[in-house]
């Protein structure tokens, strides 16, 4: 009941493992990206579950509704996306400059060209 | 019940400019960033930048002076009542801090003007200034918002802007630390919007004073817990403490000069702030320091650090990263203070954020110097710097001696508080230890010197123009000056260590 019950914490417990797992067991600098991109999004789900009441509705005060959801996770969470987003645009421009300089995007071919810089 | 909560003295007749500092200190730099790149010229922008930070520094002065004066300052965004809206506070811990900011920033842009030239394509200077901005923003956000996801989003704003100035470095491989950073970056922001969502969810306010109210009711949640845990992990990565600095030495040693000057000047202090603003304000009261062996695991990372660090530092050939592998060991010396959480040992590590701060900037401006002159600063090329580049290479010295902790120096004070808190609780080995890394640092700093003073010199060069050196010498003059009479830093830093500690009680 209780594991039932908490699933949609272990579904973003699931995703946030998951997505740090890519991160760092990728080498290709696109996946490691989207693996970034599962891991910040768990963390969406975690603050908007709690953030709803069942049977409640949007907070607008109205003629007979009197329980509401709480309207605060999912705003932090529209900041939160537009975050994600932002870095996630900034990761990939950055791979493209990468693979403009380097001719890969590799992590292990990337460090095998720098081995003898200064 | 939710009209309630609506403006508070929203037709205060009389607005002065003096009673909205706090949010002056955010805005001003917020709003220069679009200016110039409205303005699409570099000299333009550059004059916004100079002008934007000019005021940040004023502003910094005024608010420490007013919290001096008066105590902590509150401040109601948009006059919302605290819980609900977001709060500026200005306390005795974060108003030196300011200053420490707006005073790099007020520095490296006069510095910045010819160096930025020499490194940044013309074409992107606009740009460049619009994101250094957006990074002093960030910044000064954090340190100054009493809102717990208003740090986060300034947090973002001032990493994911610090990104882009490392990936503007003229070596490739600045592209792949920006990369590198990004990554370690956003896991650690990352983790630190999960434990402030933890917290959120316990508490049911994000106001930090109202937050550290609330967990003492509770008492010792796990889910408490697992937010200090989160929220630990999170600014260790941000503020690069020993086994997380990884992205730290390649985003220094391949950023342009005044990027890694300034970040390695501000932003691992911001860090280092906010891991006191969870650590004592907010969870003080709920005596996780008791209960957990959080000190000692921080004890024993930062000496780690410091110990690793100043050994790979030794065995650096290009001196920028020699520098920042230093990072990582003084920020080791900072976090032992941190762990030790005694009024001296706290004073020391507190004091050492703006020693370092002042040390670490100059050595970067300077090596800024040489990259004008003579290319990428390898010790290689720095042979006999001491006499092509006089003023330069003695700047660097006094700067390497404030970095080992010789008498005379800033580096001197906050050690000697360092050891003295060491001694204080009985730990002598603690205190041999110490010494063991500023003997390491004595190592990497006297290749410098060596390669300067006794080799001679390969290419010749001319001393670097006036603007540049004058800014890094003020920071040089710092270090002596604070060395010789510490009383205004001390005085500071004790403070702050004290109002933390008061929470702990």
């Amino acid at each position: 009941m209780n594991l039932l019950g908490n699933v949609n914490y272990w579904m973003a417990m699931f995703l946030l493992v998951m997505g740090l797992y890519i991160v760092i067991a990728r080498g290709n600098l696109v996946k490691k990206l989207i693996g970034l991109g599962i891991f910040q999004t768990s963390v969406y789900l975690i603050y908007i579950s709690p953030g709803k009441i069942f049977g409640g509705t949007a907070p607008i005060i109205a003629e007979g509704f009197r329980t509401y959801s709480n309207p605060l996770p999912h705003v932090l969470i529209l900041t939160a996306i537009v975050v994600g987003v932002a870095t996630l645009a900034l990761g990939l421009a950055l791979v493209v400059r990468i693979h403009e300089a380097y001719g890969t995007i590799e992590e292990d071919e990337l460090q095998l060209q720098d081995i003898d810089a200064p | 019940m939710f009209g309630q909560a609506g403006p508070v003295d929203a037709c205060t007749p009389f607005v002065t400019l003096a009673s909205h500092l706090p949010a002056l200190q955010v805005v001003v730099p917020l709003m220069a960033a679009p200016l110039c790149v409205l303005l699409r010229r570099g000299r333009l922008a550059w004059l916004v930048a100079l002008i934007a930070s000019l005021a940040v520094f004023a502003t910094a002065i005024a608010l420490l002076g007013r919290v001096q004066a008066e105590g902590s300052i509150s401040y109601l965004l948009g006059s919302w009542a605290a819980p609900w809206g977001i709060e500026y506070r200005v306390d005795a811990l974060n108003a030196p801090l300011l200053v420490l900011i707006g005073a790099m920033a007020a520095l490296a842009v006069p510095y910045a003007r010819v160096s930025v030239a020499h490194e940044i394509p013309e074409q992107q200077h606009y740009l460049f200034w619009a994101t250094w901005l957006l990074c002093l923003t960030g910044l000064l956000g954090v340190t100054i918002t009493g809102d717990a996801f208003n740090i986060f989003v300034f947090l973002e704003i001032s990493s994911l802007s610090t990104y882009v100035l490392i990936a503007l470095g003229r070596d490739r491989r600045a592209l792949v630390a920006a990369y590198q950073y990004l990554i370690m970056g956003t896991i650690g922001a990352t983790f630190i919007v999960i434990g402030i969502g933890l917290l959120y969810l316990t508490t049911g306010t994000l106001n930090i004073g109202d937050l550290a109210a609330r967990i003492g009711d509770a008492g010792q949640l796990r889910a408490e817990l697992a937010a200090l845990a989160f929220l630990t992990v999170g600014l260790s990565l941000k503020l690069a403490l020993f086994p997380l600095h990884l992205w730290l030495p390649n985003a220094y040693a391949y950023a342009p000069s005044v990027a890694a000057a300034f970040l390695a000047a501000t932003a691992t202090k911001v860090a280092v702030y906010l891991l006191l603003r969870f650590g004592f304000t907010v969870f003080g009261s709920s005596r996780v320091f008791e209960n957990l062996p959080l000190g000692q695991m921080l004890l024993a990372l930062a000496l780690a650090g410091v110990l690793v660090a100043s050994t790979a530092a030794i065995f650096q050939e290009n001196v920028k990263r020699m520098f920042a592998y230093s990072s990582v060991a003084q920020i080791g010396f900072i976090m032992l203070g941190v762990g030790m959480a005694t009024p001296t040992g706290l004073t020391g590590g507190l004091v050492h954020v703006f020693n370092h701060a002042l040390a670490k900037g100059a050595a970067f401006m300077l090596l800024g110097c040489v990259v004008l002159r003579l290319g990428p600063p390898t010790l290689e090329r720095m042979a006999g710097l001491g006499r092509s580049m006089p003023f330069t290479a003695a700047g660097l010295v006094i700067a390497g001696l404030s970095l080992i902790g010789a008498p005379g120096t800033v580096g001197f004070v906050s050690k000697w508080y360092l050891v003295l808190a060491a001694l204080e609780r009985g730990w002598w080995w603690l205190a041999l230890l110490i010494l063991l890394g500023s003997l390491l640092s004595v190592v990497y700093v006297w290749r410098v010197v060596e390669t300067c003073y006794f080799r001679e010199p390969k290419t010749p060069a001319r001393e670097a123009p006036m603007s540049m050196l004058v800014c890094a010498w003020v920071l040089v003059a710092g270090c002596v000056y604070f060395g010789l009479d510490s009383s205004l830093t001390l005085g500071a830093a004790s403070a702050a260590a004290q109002s933390l500690l008061e929470a702990l009680r």
